[in-house]
């Protein structure tokens, strides 16, 4: 099997992290615990959905970008950006206006990713009718696709292996490019990312081996920079840059974006928690009968994405509202917005699963290490308060499986122990230091934690 | 290791509890996914068998090294002609069950198929046994 590479496109901020165990509880691969007062992420679970940063109280996790100023080694300047952008804007900013703004940032020549949507709708289409493994599974959102790869392997030959959007945009981009005269060092394409999972997709594809993206750009940080250029009046017409836009590609990272072209045959799920329930279903063959399935990591597809600023019920309603003036993929010919020769780069590479939550790779030694979790589990106290730095009592029986715990760690076992004078007051703190640090729990008012919307 | 999970009859919405506990499992023992898919199969299949035509029963569950047998027994009525049960399509559902999806014949020969070793006992009146295995 490939080695992959592990990398995950989320880091914490060890000084803004204060260990509230917010992320960890949110994560839908358990890949957070609390160690010395700050949150640490497992990268083999890790599937950058980007649920930690919604739950981070403090903005302690960060995703690796680029600056504007990246732009300043290229002569064409390409942004690339995902349909969903134009949603987020409050309506008085016209798509014009907004387009205007990213030329007066600097870029050469606009794209939205989705122009070449006709491409892939065919291409999918095509895996999908060739397929004998019912339902074929949406591969455009990373997330999704990383958390089949570990935790429903039985399930990766599902996925249709088709390139993402992105990486299908740049290659028309800098095709389009080439035919002007322009050499491939010239020409810097930049990817404005609505989430984390985006932006570890272009520095970990699918199975190529580059992407064609060279700068990777946060939308809520392009977002900032928009609306300090954006102007009051529409001066120039930049319509005919939005030639080959097409109804299809902006409703694309939306809801039964995708789905819609299979009909009834088809089904769409949107939020991570919700995909995991339908995966489980999957599994065990309860899913109607269907021609392709499409999952979405984020609540209401992309215009939800971790770095998107507008409201998403707000974002999908302009991205409605604005698709029904443009016309419908099938009724663009393709050959005409010539990007044909992008045809035979369409297809990515088989997925391979990855057993990131197996227990053991020698059975036996798993099977052994399944007993003990069990028998641990008696021990416990079975409140889930994440009091240990693990996000529930389960996953703090696995981690002492695995040797990275100890009965002691769970705060209420403790209390037993030092009531059975089983162990001393300094090993007890010792203990609660090795997940929440030192000085943990002096008084500090900027440590409140969270509370319910509403409150 | 030995699991036991109890089974009511009637009770369809607790129907799959045995089976996404033992997948996990499974998982966990990092088991090649096609040998989970056929076991959960005839695991589901046989957890539906004793809610939708038993009084009740209770599965066990052992794996080992190399594989899982389960055994699933429950307390009756017995099923009267085992041959007969094992076609596809033959089902003695009531069309309550049946229109909730369940009860369309394919139980038992499913389970025979998705099963490496698979036997039946059945007595009228005592309850039904089935014994099955799948290799690792």
């Amino acid at each position: 099997m490939k080695v992959v590479e592990k990398y995950h496109a989320i880091t914490v901020d060890t000084d803004k992290c204060t260990g509230c165990t917010h992320c960890m509880k949110s994560c839908p691969t358990e890949a957070i615990r609390i160690r010395g007062g700050v949150a640490k992420i497992n990268a083999d679970r890790c599937v950058d959905c980007g649920n930690c940063l919604r739950a981070c109280p403090v903005d302690a996790f960060y995703v690796e970008h680029d600056s504007l100023e990246q732009l300043n080694k290229y002569k064409y300047r390409v942004v690339l950006f995902p349909s969903v952008m134009i949603g987020q804007f409050p309506e008085t900013y016209t798509e014009g206006k907004i387009y205007e703004a990213l030329l007066k940032l600097g870029f050469t020549h606009i794209f939205e990713v989705e122009q070449p949507i006709g491409l892939l709708i065919d291409e999918i289409k095509q895996e999908v009718k060739e397929s004998s493994h019912k339902p074929m599974i949406s591969s455009f959102c990373p997330a999704i696709v990383r958390l089949i790869q570990s935790r429903y392997p039985s399930l990766v030959e599902n996925i249709v292996p088709v390139k993402a959007p992105h990486d299908l945009a740049a290659c028309h981009a800098i095709e389009l490019l080439a035919k002007e005269g322009a050499k491939r060092e010239e020409i810097g394409t930049f990817y404005v990312s609505p989430c984390s999972a985006k932006m570890a997709a272009v520095k970990r594809p699918m199975g190529e081996e580059v992407s064609a993206v060279d700068g990777l750009i946060k939308m809520s940080d392009l977002y900032n920079h928009i609306m300090r250029v954006i102007e009051k009046e529409e001066k120039t017409d930049t319509a005919p840059l939005r030639k080959n836009l097409t109804l299809d590609g902006i409703l694309w990272s939306l809801p039964r974006g995708e789905a819609r072209h299979f009909k009834r045959n088809s089904m769409a799920v949107d939020g991570i928690h919700n995909v995991v329930k339908i995966l489980e279903r999957m599994e065990n063959d309860e899913v109607p009968e269907l021609d392709f399935l499409e999952l979405k990591s984020c609540h209401q597809g992309c215009a939800g994405g971790i770095l998107l600023t507008g409201n998403r019920f707000l974002t999908v309603e302009r991205l409605q509202k604005r698709s029904k003036r443009y016309p419908h993929a099938s009724s663009i010919d393709i050959s005409a917005v010539s990007c044909l020769g992008i045809k035979d780069k369409m297809k990515a590479e088989p997925i391979e699963p990855r057993y990131v939550f197996a227990l053991d790779t020698d059975r036996l030694k798993a099977l052994d290490k399944m007993q003990k979790v069990e028998r641990i589990l008696c021990q416990l106290p079975g409140i889930d308060c994440g009091g240990c730095g693990a996000p529930n009592c389960h996953a703090l029986a696995e981690d002492m499986v695995q040797g990275k715990a100890k009965m002691t760690d769970c705060v209420f076992l403790q209390n037993r122990y030092l009531n059975e004078n089983k162990i001393t007051i300094e090993k007890a703190t010792k203990n609660l230091e090795k997940a929440w640090g030192k000085n943990r729990f002096d008084a500090d008012c900027n440590r409140r934690g969270g509370r319910n919307e509403g409150f | 290791m030995k699991l036991e999970f109890d089974i009511a009859s009637g009770d369809f919405s607790k129907a799959g509890r045995a089976s996404s506990r033992i997948k996990k499992m499974l998982k966990q023992l990092q088991v090649d996914p096609k040998v989970i898919k056929r076991i959960v199969v005839a695991i589901y299949e046989a957890e539906v068998n004793v809610v939708a035509h038993s009084v009740g029963g209770k599965m066990l569950a052992e794996i080992d090294g190399t594989g899982i047998t389960v055994i699933v027994q429950d307390n009756g009525p017995g099923i009267e002609d085992i041959e007969k049960a094992m076609q596809e399509g033959y089902s003695t559902a009531t069309k309550a069950v049946r229109n909730m999806g369940f009860g369309a014949g394919m139980g038992l020969p499913n389970i025979n198929r998705n099963t490496d070793e698979f036997t039946i006992e059945s007595e009228l009146g005592v309850g039904t046994v089935l014994t099955f295995r799948n290799n690792f």
